[in-house]
């Protein structure tokens, strides 16, 4: 399982990147095995609020639907609108090509939240 | 059995399946498939029939072909198909039992299958007699005090239920926002509550694959408006301390539902209104024989306690001074769930089943039930992780972590098992187990049946291990090979059939 050094994680299986204040958000590489083929990533609209904790989308493997939790809270940004056409690029790059938003974090502290990769792998350990 | 050719262990033997186009690619330009007696169908122009500004400018494009023809399609579609009347079909959490042919005549007797669902109350006494009855029985067999018969499967009666749920609520002037649900729940619980416009909260399992009270309690509050569970719950387990759930959350003003998909394993032992449950719905289509799927339609009838009886839809059943009526004032009902009076006859199916078991039938039902998946669950330890491994009720749950080890999944089991002659069972599902495979047996297979079964999944399981390219890349004896899943949901070619 890959679980890059320079991300943070959380319990849901997302994987967050910050730059300048926007955080990428996508699935893990665990979290994408354990799914399966993604058939279809259901999205936000650009603008709209999220809030940590709660569902901001869906994906749909073909074995389940699961629904995507915001890892932070805030307003989304960026989405990967290329996800509608190539669902499959979750599966095949999940850390980069299949980053799913980007979202303008409206609160910094909720970062401190955030699991590190050493954390998500002991994490991913203890769920098997 | 003979099973020359092929060394699977099983029910299923290689043979001659027919390919077959659509009934529009057969026939001929005039052909016709039977003549109609003159006599008793004078040839006439249909213009003087119903006019001619209601006549279509072109002939419809209907298929024209011969009696022989039309009997080798259907057939043949029907030998590509699988049933329980084919074979085992061991659905988890679908209680796939045989459909009795006793009920299906009962559903055909001319004065049933004959009736006019406009006719009026007074002509119609016997079906709304049989609609009266059923609804006692079923109030008999959960515990409840009221019911209706009109949703037409078992997504809809929790949503009718929820909807009494909320109308109660809101005539006690609060609705509440939440809905809890056990994180087994079936995906239609947190649909129909989030329906009723309530926000669903997942309640985690413990360790024993039951309901955490302490997390329930924890959840529990003001705000919530119900919780949503299935007893046995979908791990097959039976929530011991029901009374104590029912308790927590009827002493912060909630309800209780039950969702009745796994009454099977309960029938004549124990009833949802005893154990405190103010909702509950059962499939007529599971738990009471009448057929299933494609071969439907379902039927889900929605049962309560007297508090909610007042908000049923309508129109309900009625009986005074020996006669049966339907009664459309009731000014709190959620409103009518189906048009007439639900899919009856397969409520003539149900009542039919019902009664031809009795009381003490039912009983041998829900035991045989039990015994089955106890017995699989037992004979197939250590071949297969059992992640939750002790009594179960009528089903229980395995998983492919030790397949896993050769790359094999539950998916290339589940094909697997199609070679065999099998249906596969319910597969990742429930979501709490990585790789589930959900087995119930049911009671209408004999041991000899179900002892095959077994040996095709030892047989599956130690292939799994020696040779695990026979397993992922089964199915070799179906019609149909290995489908291309992902593609085909990715990439769906909805234009096939052109």
């Amino acid at each position: 399982m890959e679980c890059p050094q320079e991300l943070s994680y959380t319990k849901e299986h997302e994987w967050t990147k910050e730059k300048d204040g926007a955080i990428t958000i996508g699935i893990t590489d665990y979290a994408q095995d354990a799914l399966g083929d993604v058939v279809f990533v259901e999205l936000p609209e650009k603008g709209t609020s999220v809030k940590a904790g709660e569902p901001f989308g869906v994906v749909e493997s073909v074995k389940s639907v699961s629904d995507l939790y915001a890892p932070v809270s805030g307003k989304v940004l960026e989405i990967n609108s290329g996800l509608e056409a190539e669902p499959e690029m979750v599966n095949s790059s999940p850390y980069d090509k299949g980053w799913i938003i980007k979202i303008e974090i409206s609160d910094q502290s909720e970062l401190a939240g955030l699991l590190t990769a050493e954390q998500y792998g002991e994490f991913v350990k203890s769920q098997k | 059995m003979s099973n020359e050719g092929n060394l699977m262990k099983g029910e299923a033997a290689r043979g001659l399946i027919f390919n077959e186009p659509l009934i529009f690619k057969k026939g001929k330009k005039g052909r016709t498939g039977c003549d109609l007696p003159e006599k008793l169908f004078p040839s006439t122009k249909p213009e003087k029939l119903i006019g001619a500004s209601l006549l279509r400018g072109k002939a419809a494009d209907m298929p024209e072909v011969s009696e022989p023809e039309v009997v080798r399609h259907f057939t043949r579609l029907s030998q590509w198909n699988f049933g329980v009347d084919s074979g085992f079909y061991p659905l988890g959490s679908c209680t796939m039992k045989y459909n009795p042919k006793v009920n299906e005549l009962a559903a055909g007797l001319e004065g049933f299958a004959g009736l006019h669902p406009l006719q009026t109350d007074e002509t119609a006494q016997s079906a709304l007699q049989v609609m009266f009855e059923l609804e006692k029985l079923l109030c008999d067999i959960t515990g409840m005090d009221a019911g209706t018969l009109q949703p037409a499967a078992g997504a809809q009666g929790e949503l009718c239920g929820m909807m009494a749920i909320r109308a109660l609520l809101e005539k006690r002037g609060n609705a509440r926002k939440k809905v809890l649900l056990p994180d087994s729940a079936h995906g239609t619980n947190p649909a129909s509550a989030a329906l009723c416009d309530y926000d669903v909260v997942s309640i985690p399992s413990g360790p024993d694959g039951l309901i955490d009270i302490k997390k329930l309690k924890e959840a529990m509050d003001k705000d919530t408006a119900a919780l949503m569970l299935t007893n046995p719950n979908t791990l097959g387990l039976f929530e011991k301390d029901i009374k104590k759930i029912c308790a927590i959350v009827h002493a912060k003003g909630g309800l209780v539902y039950s969702d009745g998909a796994n009454l099977n394993a309960l029938l004549g032992k124990a009833r949802f209104g005893d154990m405190g449950i103010d909702v509950c719905h059962v499939n007529l289509h599971k738990t009471f024989a009448t057929p299933h799927g494609g071969g439907g339609p379902g039927s889900g009838p929605c049962l309560v306690k007297k508090e909610l009886k007042p908000f049923l839809p309508v129109p309900l059943v009625i009986k005074s001074k020996g006669k049966y009526s339907l009664k459309w004032d009731s000014k709190n009902s959620v409103g009518a769930f189906h048009g007439f009076n639900g899919n009856f006859s397969v409520l003539l199916k149900a009542y039919t089943y019902i009664l031809t078991m009795g009381a003490a039938g039912l009983k041998d039902i829900s035991e045989a039930a039990v015994l089955n998946a106890n017995y699989v669950r037992a004979k197939l330890k250590g071949y297969y992780d059992i992640p939750f491994d002790r009594y179960c009720m009528h089903e229980c749950v395995l998983s492919d972590k030790i397949q896993n080890e050769h790359h094999v999944t539950t998916l290339d089991i589940a094909k697997a098992l199609i070679d065999r002659g099998f249906h596969p069972p319910t597969i990742y599902f429930p979501l709490i187990v990585k790789g589930a495979m959900m087995i119930e047996p049911t009671e209408s297979e004999s041991k000899e049946t179900i002892d095959t079964f077994i040996e095709a999944m030892i047989e599956i399981a130690e292939l799994a291990k020696t040779d695990p390219e026979a397993i992922t890349s089964a199915p070799l004896n179906a019609k149909v090979k290995r489908m291309d899943e992902t593609k085909a949901a990715r990439h769906p070619d909805l234009n096939c059939c052109t």
